[in-house]
């Protein structure tokens, strides 16, 4: 009797243990794949990394092709996503979270953000190109671009500033109005500054979901080869993820090359704003510890 | 808004009427905030109507129902011109299916090892990496499909194409692993410890704790967080666009050519078919299909997450 009991428990601890072996091996086997992801592309466009690749054109030619026009391009609609994205997503988030009323009219606001938060990267495009392109007649410029890409990341950055002002403790609320302060200015002087970091940390994931997209720019019309730098909101430009999209497509190898070397500046840049996103993250972390 | 000088020699009548102003001001605050709100409400009917209104048009010259069973997908033929939805649907449903396949046993391993298993230490480590993950461009993960993972299959399927379903289905299976995991990982890590004493207490294994009693108890956040995957696959657009291929067909082979409604959006943008042609508004048919798609998909994972929420 015992010796069967203890087989049937060696069964199970052995079971026990292989499964968590297994666990262990395909969460190694997932960042296994994201090493591979990022060095399969790095390896390939290092090469091509030079200062030439940032100061020219693009290129018919693959050797002097480059992402002048598409990094400007993108710093310039970022110049247009940041304030327009960052007005409409503050504003609605200290509206929901300070002054609306638990009513049917805010719980369909709510279900409106949750809605359009999983609609297709794709269908923000055909919605720009509608309004902002054609009835609006901005063109395929940075301005409309920028505004479909500045409705596409709402949703992102009202969630995650609704999130940092409930962190916000009530205690800091309450000292403010028994100080005499309307609520406006505790919202302005009070609870704002206290959920700027992690208010910092969702804008800038989200700004950098806004980079990368290419869908919606795609449905614009933006175009590829631009030899120009763009002169103001009207004018028209390309993007790092088109410029990137276009040498992928082309068959010779030495646009996969340059393909990847863009990729490399594209990700450098993520990376960098992901680190200022950390950093705001571990500094309110800590700011609401004391 | 009014503010009064710490300096300035106080007077109540000031004070008073300075108060009065805020009071005035602070009342016109919500309405403006409001407004401003209600910019995503504007969206979101936006989206609806621009689909809808630009669909009915495309309705006008196709036939409902041709565009729904319709089993030939063939807008650039000169000859016979044909707008059957069915092949753009089967090619979507083929990457979602491989993506789900990729997707959901490596991620539910890993939330399940992240939760159950992992010393924080080690759980410090690796989200970080799988929050990068999260993080890379739909177009990187598209060249990465291309480029490494295609011919890397080729080497032992010798009949795959250079653009296959296969290839890209792998690869958004990878773009919504991070997702699977975090959500699934959050259900997990929400079931109380007091549940797993009560299991070792009777003497299970780790192992049987997690799949007999945690898994168990989140499985409606578990299920929600697959649901969503599956609407991200969905709408995918990027890296089905450059890794699999515009070949609208009817068919269960995943090694060659397929298109899905995202791609054909793309391939038609990209394109020269002229403003107010029937390809032009075919786009919105089949954007407002994609969405139709994604939004039931997105209300059902909220259904189930609220619905058949365990209290705790």
């Amino acid at each position: 009797m015992d010796r069967v009991l203890q087989s049937k428990i060696n069964r199970r601890l052995t079971k026990d243990s292989a499964m968590k072996w297994l666990f262990a091996a395909v969460v190694a086997a997932v960042l296994g794949i994201t090493f591979f992801l990022f060095y399969g592309i790095g390896a390939d466009g290092v090469g091509r990394l030079n200062l030439s690749f940032f100061t020219n054109f693009g290129s018919r030619f693959p050797e002097k092709a480059g992402i002048k026009a598409a990094l400007v391009g993108t710093l310039a609609l970022m110049a247009v996503v940041i304030p327009v994205s960052m007005f409409l997503g503050l504003c609605s988030a200290i509206y929901l979270e300070e002054y609306a009323k638990k009513n049917k009219w805010t719980a369909f606001i709510e279900m409106n953000i949750s809605n359009l938060a999983g609609v297709p990267s794709v269908v923000f495009g055909l919605l720009g190109l509608t309004v902002f392109v054609r009835a609006l007649s901005l063109g395929n410029s940075i301005l409309a671009a920028g505004l479909t890409m500045s409705l596409l990341i709402l949703p992102i950055i009202i969630v995650a500033s609704q999130e940092a002002l409930r962190s916000v403790p009530d205690t800091l609320r309450e000292a403010s109005y028994g100080m005499g302060a309307t609520k406006w200015q505790t919202i302005i002087h009070v609870i704002l500054p206290s959920a700027t970091g992690s208010i910092l940390t969702g804008s800038i994931l989200s700004f950098s979901r806004a980079i990368g997209e290419t869908a919606p720019l795609i449905v614009l019309g933006i175009p590829v080869i631009v030899q120009f730098l763009p002169t103001g909101p009207l004018s028209t430009f390309t993007a790092l993820p088109m410029q990137i999209y276009d040498w992928a497509k082309r068959p010779q190898p030495e646009f996969a090359d340059a393909a990847s070397a863009g990729i490399i500046a594209l990700m450098v840049l993520l990376i960098t704003m992901n680190g200022f996103a950390i950093y705001f993250r571990n500094r309110s972390e800590k700011k609401l510890k004391n | 808004m009014t503010s009064i000088k710490p300096t300035e020699k106080l007077r109540t009548r000031d004070v008073i009427a300075a108060a009065k102003k805020n009071e005035k001001f602070g009342k016109i605050i919500p309405h403006l905030l409001l407004a401003v709100t209600s910019v995503t409400v504007l969206a979101t009917f936006g989206i609806i109507y621009t689909l809808l209104k630009e669909t009915f048009i495309f309705f006008q010259e196709v036939k409902v129902t041709d565009f729904i069973f319709g089993t030939e997908w063939a807008p650039f033929s000169n000859a016979d011109q044909a707008f059957g939805v069915l092949p753009l649907i089967t090619g979507t449903l083929k990457i979602a299916g491989v993506a789900l396949l990729i997707g959901v046993p490596f991620g539910l391993a890993c939330a399940i090892f992240l939760s159950e298993y992992a010393s924080p230490k080690l759980k410090k480590f690796i989200k970080p990496i799988i929050e990068l993950l999260a993080g890379i461009p739909t177009i990187v993960y598209g060249f990465f499909a291309l480029t490494v993972v295609t011919p890397w299959l080729q080497s032992f399927i010798p009949q795959l194409k250079l653009f296959n379903a296969l290839s890209a289905g792998i690869v958004v299976g990878i773009m919504i692993l991070p997702m699977i995991i975090s959500l699934s990982e959050d259900a997990l890590s929400a079931v109380p410890a007091s549940f797993r004493e009560g299991s070792y207490a009777l003497g299970s294994t780790r192992f049987e704790t997690a799949i007999k009693v945690v898994v168990p108890a989140a499985i409606s956040g578990i299920a929600a967080s697959i649901i969503l995957a599956a609407s991200r696959a969905v709408g995918e657009t990027m890296i089905v666009s450059l890794a699999a291929g515009s070949t609208p067909v009817l068919n269960m082979d995943f090694t060659g050519s397929i298109q899905t409604m995202t791609s054909y959006i793309v391939q038609v943008a990209t394109g020269d078919a002229g403003y107010g042609t029937t390809i032009y508004y075919s786009i919105y048919a089949v954007g407002f299909m994609l969405f139709l798609f994604t939004f039931l998909m997105n209300r059902a994972a909220l259904y189930i997450k609220t619905k058949f929420r365990e209290e705790y």
